[in-house]
């Protein structure tokens, strides 16, 4: 129980630090922040209901008006904006990420962990995203998802990152990555 | 951890962060069901009066939130202007920015610990289901202590990369500073324990 609540605690905490130290990404020359990438290593590590409650708590603590999405931003307004659909559906992507690498117990997790984050990461938050800037900025979907789609190859490469670093803290953690304990 | 709250002082502060919510609700479904440019115009002045209200440089941080807002605003003026529907264009824009400022209002004039308590109020629902609701109001401290203390320790872990490498860091930092985050997480859950553990108190509340 204890262990429980301290790994979600510290994993919403992770999901923040991602989105607020930008420095951690500039390898591939390109400025796109690491909070995705936290969310996808909630679901692969922690499963989809601890890793679905962790970004749930993070998300929660947005909207009591911490500064802890990328940017600094962060309080009631990320609700209302036309990106509020990515952050609602944050837990939900994590949540679907655990539940697929989960269920794929048997096959190398390098892999399953970066197809589960293409699932959850890309796929459902997408759809909650695309969903969310239509009914915002009223475009049809066909139309939002143009707009959105550009930054789909950011995540797909964050998704495979996503799976190296989920095997290696396998390796150096196996009791704590509890989507396999 | 600093919040959003504004540090300026305005009456609305001591107004009840409840009521604050329920207005900003039902002010966000007008907004949505308003279609006339007027409607929206007269809105987006009444927001920008209700800023004006708490001062100058209340008025100039809640602009400066809105700034991010930017690239949205730029992709539906352009997509507007191509399609020639400048009408809806208009509408749809102040429609955005209004809403907007005003949910930022609401976090600009309510303190956290007021919006902590909004929140326990909503979860005492879940405790009559039996969840220990304790243990989501300790996750939530201690998220608030670790945000700084992990972008510490990011930073330090940046710095060795650097100390090592001509790149500033990439994806690979990740690593250490998940294990270190699952290490804090295991001494802090012993300390936990130790002081009694998150056994539900539903008793006391």
């Amino acid at each position: 129980m204890e262990k429980n609540v301290t790994l979600v605690a510290l994993f919403a905490a992770l999901i923040a630090v991602l989105g607020l130290v930008p420095q951690i990404m500039l390898g591939f020359g390109v400025p796109i922040t690491a909070q995705s990438l936290g969310v996808m290593l909630c679901g692969t590590v922690l499963g989809a209901k601890r890793g679905g409650l962790a970004v749930l708590l993070f998300v929660v603590l947005v909207a009591l008006g911490l500064p802890l999405l990328s940017g600094g931003r962060g309080g009631l307004g990320v609700f209302s904006a036309p990106s509020a659909g990515f952050v609602i559906g944050f837990p939900f992507a994590a949540f679907v990420t655990g539940l697929v690498t989960e269920r794929l117990r048997s096959g190398n997790l390098a892999l399953v962990a970066g197809a589960a984050s293409i699932v959850g990461c890309v796929v459902v938050l997408y759809a909650f995203g695309i969903v969310g800037f239509s009914l915002i900025a009223q475009k049809t979907l066909a139309e939002a998802t143009m707009v959105m789609g550009v930054f789909i190859p950011g995540d797909l490469i964050k998704a495979i990152i996503a799976g190296v670093l989920t095997a290696a803290l396998y390796k150096a953690r196996p009791a704590s990555v509890l989507s396999r304990a | 951890m600093i919040s959003l709250t504004s540090p300026v002082r305005t009456r609305a502060h001591d107004w009840p962060a409840g009521a604050k919510l329920v207005g900003l609700c039902l002010a966000s479904v007008l907004l949505f069901s308003l279609e006339s440019p007027l409607a929206q115009l007269a809105a987006l002045v009444a927001t920008g009066v209700l800023y004006a209200l708490g001062g100058g440089v209340f008025l100039r941080t809640g602009v400066k939130r809105l700034w991010v807002l930017w690239p949205f605003v730029l992709v539906v003026a352009v997509w507007h202007l191509v399609t020639g529907e400048m009408q809806s264009g208009v509408v749809i824009l102040m429609r955005m920015i209004t809403s907007v400022a005003l949910a930022n209002l609401v976090t600009m004039t309510t303190r956290l610990t007021d919006m902590i308590e909004v929140l326990r109020r909503l979860m005492t629902p879940l405790r009559a289901l039996g969840i220990n609701t304790r243990a989501i109001e300790i996750a939530i401290a201690m998220v608030i202590r670790l945000v700084p203390t992990l972008i510490l320790k990011g930073r330090h872990v940046v710095d060795a990369w650097r100390a090592r490498s001509k790149s500033k860091g990439n994806w690979r930092v990740v690593l250490p500073l998940a294990i270190m985050a699952i290490d804090d997480a295991d001494h802090m859950a012993a300390a936990l324990k130790a002081r009694g553990g998150l056994v539900s108190r539903s008793g006391r509340d």
